[in-house]
């Protein structure tokens, strides 16, 4: 597995310490916590990212626990860390470039090949519907609000993937049947 | 197989030259939320007020609790809808003269409830839906969200087993519209009435329990009745 610790996971690590030290397993939770809807953090991952973190002076060792299980270092925001974690938050980020995912390839092979797209594209809209609910529902129980924020981040871009669909779908039944 | 409360089986509907539903089927249970969904033009509000008995199919039949809608006459039609359908637009429809209590009032008054229990009930129901603070207020004098909870509280006020919303939360923002829909929703859970709505938001349709696609005038893809 190719484990890449990008910043960005970093910088949310290094937020959850600045408001106290804690260690790997900690931190891999509150992340997933702090973004549900997002893919979780993996284990591999969190600790690629502290050893980065460390290397690059961000991050210091707090202490090494030891509760007759095996040793758990916790870990703490450094000076530099804070600065960095500070200037993380205040700057935007250039809008990401949007890969073609695995959806557009699917329809746009089967238009090249005459076969119609509808039966698929409706068949994705039933499953990215049964998504959203299952995240409305989520966000109907949250009582944090930055839960709520980020949730809303998760069914905004579904909700873009499902008007896509339609558009799609659209676009087929107008085009007659197949793209020639 | 649930025994549907509501079913609309094969309706056709033209306006003059243009063939709204072609034979589109819709079933709601007892207690569920259905949302109707599918392009502009393709027939979703059409299916819903056939539905609500506002607009009579010309082929094709509506039932609702064993009893077909076109079998009614006029009046016993505008009976039932009365009774038992609750109707929310799009953009309220408030009368424009009356206060938010009085046109809670209107459904009550016109099955001639008492006029002081009529009042006792509207601001109950306007309470109950978050819309207390405006209930002297005119519609002019609300904001989208306070009238389209207003005009909750006017489809609610007659207890109906079964409420029809077209677009309601069309002209409302992403959190005035969530909290429409959550008002609505835990209202619906306590009552225990079904719903149809008819939304282009997706994010309205992710609050319902099913949706029926329309296409050109017919439901299509998935099974459009009970499973």
């Amino acid at each position: 597995m190719c484990i890449v610790a990008d910043m960005s996971s970093g910088h949310v690590l290094l937020g959850i310490l600045a408001a106290g030290p804690a260690h790997g397993y900690d931190l891999k939770r509150e992340h997933d916590a702090r973004l549900p809807g997002a893919k979780p953090l993996a284990y591999g991952q969190v600790y690629a990212t502290l050893a980065r973190l460390q290397r690059d002076g961000l991050v210091e060792v707090a202490t090494t626990e030891n509760d007759g299980g095996p040793e758990r270092t916790v870990y703490d925001i450094s000076p530099a860390g804070e600065e960095s974690l500070l200037e993380w938050l205040a700057t935007p980020e250039p809008p990401g470039p949007y890969a073609a995912e695995e959806l557009v390839r699917k329809t746009v092979t089967a238009l090249r090949l005459h076969r119609d797209a509808r039966p698929f594209l409706g068949a994705q809209r039933a499953l990215h519907l049964d998504r959203m609910r299952g995240l409305v529902a989520e966000q109907r129980a949250a009582v944090d609000v930055d839960a709520r924020i980020a949730l809303d981040h998760t069914i905004f871009h579904l909700d873009a993937d499902l008007r896509w669909l339609e558009a799609a779908a659209a676009r087929v039944n107008e085009e007659g049947t197949l793209l020639r | 197989m649930m025994e549907p409360l509501l079913r609309a089986h094969a309706l056709h509907l033209a306006f003059g030259r243009t063939e709204a539903l072609r034979g589109a089927s819709a079933e709601v249970a007892p207690g569920e939320v259905l949302a109707l969904t599918g392009p502009s033009g393709s027939g979703k509000s059409t299916l819903l007020l056939c539905m609500a008995g506002v607009l009579r199919p010309q082929a094709g039949s509506v039932t609702y609790e064993g009893r077909r809608l076109d079998d009614l006459s006029e009046d016993d039609r505008t009976r039932l809808r009365r009774r038992e359908f609750g109707l929310v637009l799009q953009f309220g429809q408030l009368v424009p003269e009356l206060s938010a209590v009085q046109n809670v009032m209107v459904p009550l008054l016109l099955e001639r409830h008492d006029r002081q229990a009529a009042r006792t009930s509207a601001l109950g129901w306007l309470d109950r839906l978050g819309a207390a603070d405006v209930a002297d207020a005119q519609p002019g004098e609300m904001s989208g969200g306070e009238a389209q909870r207003v005009a909750m509280a006017r489809a609610l006020v007659t207890g109906p087993g079964l409420v029809f919303a077209d677009e309601p939360t069309g002209a409302l923002d992403t959190v005035s519209g969530e909290q429409v829909m959550e008002v609505l929703l835990s209202t619906v859970r306590e009552t225990g009435a079904s719903v149809v709505l008819v939304t282009h938001d997706n994010r309205v349709a992710a609050y319902a329990d099913r949706e029926v696609v329309l296409r050109d005038g017919v439901a299509e893809g998935r099974p459009a009745v009970l499973p």
